[in-house]
């Protein structure tokens, strides 16, 4: 494994001066980084390289877009995205300024609301599965206790199974991605909404003057940041819907696992590698924004 | 003014009344479920007839289809948590404490790296991760879901632990050096016990995510033996008619934990999340 694992450990300059015994200081830290380098070679670099030669026979992407079921998926993958990560944040922003407000019960509230973050996704998901069921679930049953008509087949029709996948997922990110808001609130100096205030603003304009414009970098990046994450998110579809009905509610995450039980791991990796011209700016972004504001820090 | 407070008090507890049913039906309704009887569980009833702790019972008994492995999965579902937890710790603190502290030459490209691997949609991983597994001839072993998540927990742990070191005062290293301390005694010394909260969180968050992990356990195990209470809870729904009552029990056992975890250390996940997953 080391032939993998040497040549990061070559390029960069030393960032410190020379100073006496350098060379043991710099022995000791090859030897403390090696155990993750290792991590990675293993886990990372050998699987994705691997992974990336299984998919390189161009028929495999062929009949990867000749499979129907890959066609719905990349309009549910788009849509996913798009809407349940746009409302997310729609809802993070509004609740982040609501939890901002100091009072006590209101603090005891974000405790509470925090919870489906705080607990794995499998119970709520499932819990959520079952309140669903159209017979003997508990939003039907109370439709039909309060108008006497049967509920629709929340999880059998397509369209309202991503629907009900985009609010699980929701349900779960939204308490994280309100935090993070809140933090970049909170860094906003009282004495701007005070001199908003005087100069007689509404609290439209004291947001949209003082409040967006604060917070709108954090705002984007947690966006794209989440966009990332979300194409990731094989629990919300897969507990909810496990792609039924008849694998029309996949999504990529859900359909690269579907192929690998298909025992079609050459197809699993042409879905992933299909994503990647999407997916890598979007990584290389976040990382360029981290290491600068890591180098501003240090330095 | 009273009436323009009250009003204001009002518009608050407007938003508040839809966020508490929001985010407490779903886990009101896993409680539920668990004291209910199946017939109960099923008509749909907001609360039931006759509360009852048989399911609890059943599922610590073992005496169910589903369960018949209970404390087993749970024993290897603590196992591969600690373990995570462990390894990502060492790994992680000596991997921050070089690139920090010990300014090994590379330490940008490595923590480049990490910050890759955490930003990759772990799902997307997870497919080479699988077949690579195979190859190594680990599918099946508890290890591999052990050194799966340790891939997974250590960049962002690397990540928080070197933001955590880098505001630590140089003025220590330099007075250790002159001291004559070698690296591994400023590591154990010095380093470590003025690192002790934020380890304490990385530890805590990896535990964490290991135990919650469900794609990367169902994916890498599945004898019946080696899989954590996680997959054991995905195969309760391998039949239409599935004891969902019992489910549920189930469930909430496997939940408390965590959500206790988190809750206890919830002080330092929050601040570490904050600071570490997204800056402004």
């Amino acid at each position: 494994m080391s032939s993998i694992v040497l040549p990061g450990v070559q390029p960069a300059s030393p960032v410190e001066p020379p100073r006496k015994g350098l060379t043991t200081w710099q022995t000791w830290g090859l030897i403390l980084i090696a155990p993750y380098l290792l991590v990675f070679g293993v886990f990372v670099l050998y699987p994705v390289t691997y992974g990336l030669w299984l998919a390189r026979n161009p028929a495999t992407y062929l009949r990867l877009f000749e499979d129907p079921v890959f066609f719905r998926t990349v309009v549910n993958t788009t849509l996913f995205l798009l809407i349940a990560v746009n409302l997310k944040f729609l809802l993070a922003l509004y609740l982040s300024g609501f939890f901002i407000h100091e009072k006590r019960w209101i603090r005891w509230l974000s405790v509470i609301f925090i919870i489906p973050w705080a607990v794995p996704a499998i119970p709520t998901i499932f819990s959520i599965r079952f309140m669903l069921n159209p017979e003997w679930g508990l939003v039907n049953s109370l439709i039909f206790r309060l108008t006497a008509l049967d509920g629709p087949n929340w999880l059998t029709n397509p369209q309202l199974a991503m629907a009900m996948a985009m609010l699980v997922h929701i349900w779960k990110a939204l308490p994280f991605w309100t935090l993070i808001l809140m933090a970049g609130r909170l860094a906003i100096p009282k004495e701007l909404y005070e001199a908003a205030s005087v100069d007689g603003a509404s609290g439209w304009q004291k947001f949209k003057y003082v409040t967006w414009p604060s917070i709108r970098t954090l705002y984007l990046t947690s966006t794209l940041l989440s966009m990332i994450w979300t194409l990731g998110d094989f629990n919300s579809v897969y507990l909810l819907t496990g792609g039924q009905p008849a694998d029309q509610t996949h999504v990529l995450a859900t359909l690269g696992i579907r192929y690998i039980r298909l025992d079609q791991v050459d197809q699993a990796m042409a879905t992933i590698v299909v994503a990647l011209p999407f997916v890598l700016p979007m990584v290389y972004f976040m990382m360029k924004r981290l290491s600068i504001d890591d180098q501003q820090k240090t330095s | 003014m009273t009436s323009r407070k009250l009003l204001s008090e009002a518009k608050l507890w407007l938003v508040a009344i839809p966020i508490l049913l929001w985010t407490l039906i779903p886990i009101y309704h896993i409680f539920l479920f668990s004291i209910s009887s199946k017939d109960s569980a099923f008509s749909g009833a907001l609360w039931p007839d006759k509360p009852t702790l048989r399911n609890f019972s059943t599922v610590f008994r073992q005496e169910n289809f589903y369960l018949h492995h209970f404390w087993n999965q749970i024993w290897n579902s603590l196992w591969i948590a600690l373990a995570v937890g462990a390894i990502t710790l060492a790994v992680a603190t000596c991997a921050a404490f070089a690139i920090s502290r010990l300014k090994v030459r590379g330490g940008r490209t490595v923590m480049n790296a990490a910050l890759f691997t955490y930003f990759i949609p772990a799902a997307f991983l997870a497919v080479p991760m699988y077949k690579a597994m195979g190859a190594y001839g680990l599918l099946n072993s508890r290890w591999s879901l052990v050194l799966a998540m340790v891939t997974l927990a250590s960049p962002y742990a690397i990540w928080v632990l070197k933001q955590a070191s880098d505001k630590l005062p140089w003025e220590l290293d330099e007075a250790a050096r002159i001291d004559g301390a070698t690296p591994l005694q400023l590591f154990r010394l010095v380093y470590l016990p003025l690192m002790t909260p934020s380890l304490v969180a990385i530890g805590t968050y990896a535990v964490l995510l290991a135990w919650n992990e469900y794609l990367y356990a169902f994916l890498l195990l599945s004898h019946e033996n080696t899989i954590p209470l996680a997959v054991g809870l995905g195969h309760f729904l391998a039949s239409d008619d599935s004891p969902w009552e019992i489910l549920m029990a189930t469930a909430l056992i496997y939940a408390l934990p965590p959500a206790a975890i988190y809750y206890a250390f919830r002080r330092y996940m929050v601040g570490g999340l904050t600071s570490g997953a997204v800056k402004s």
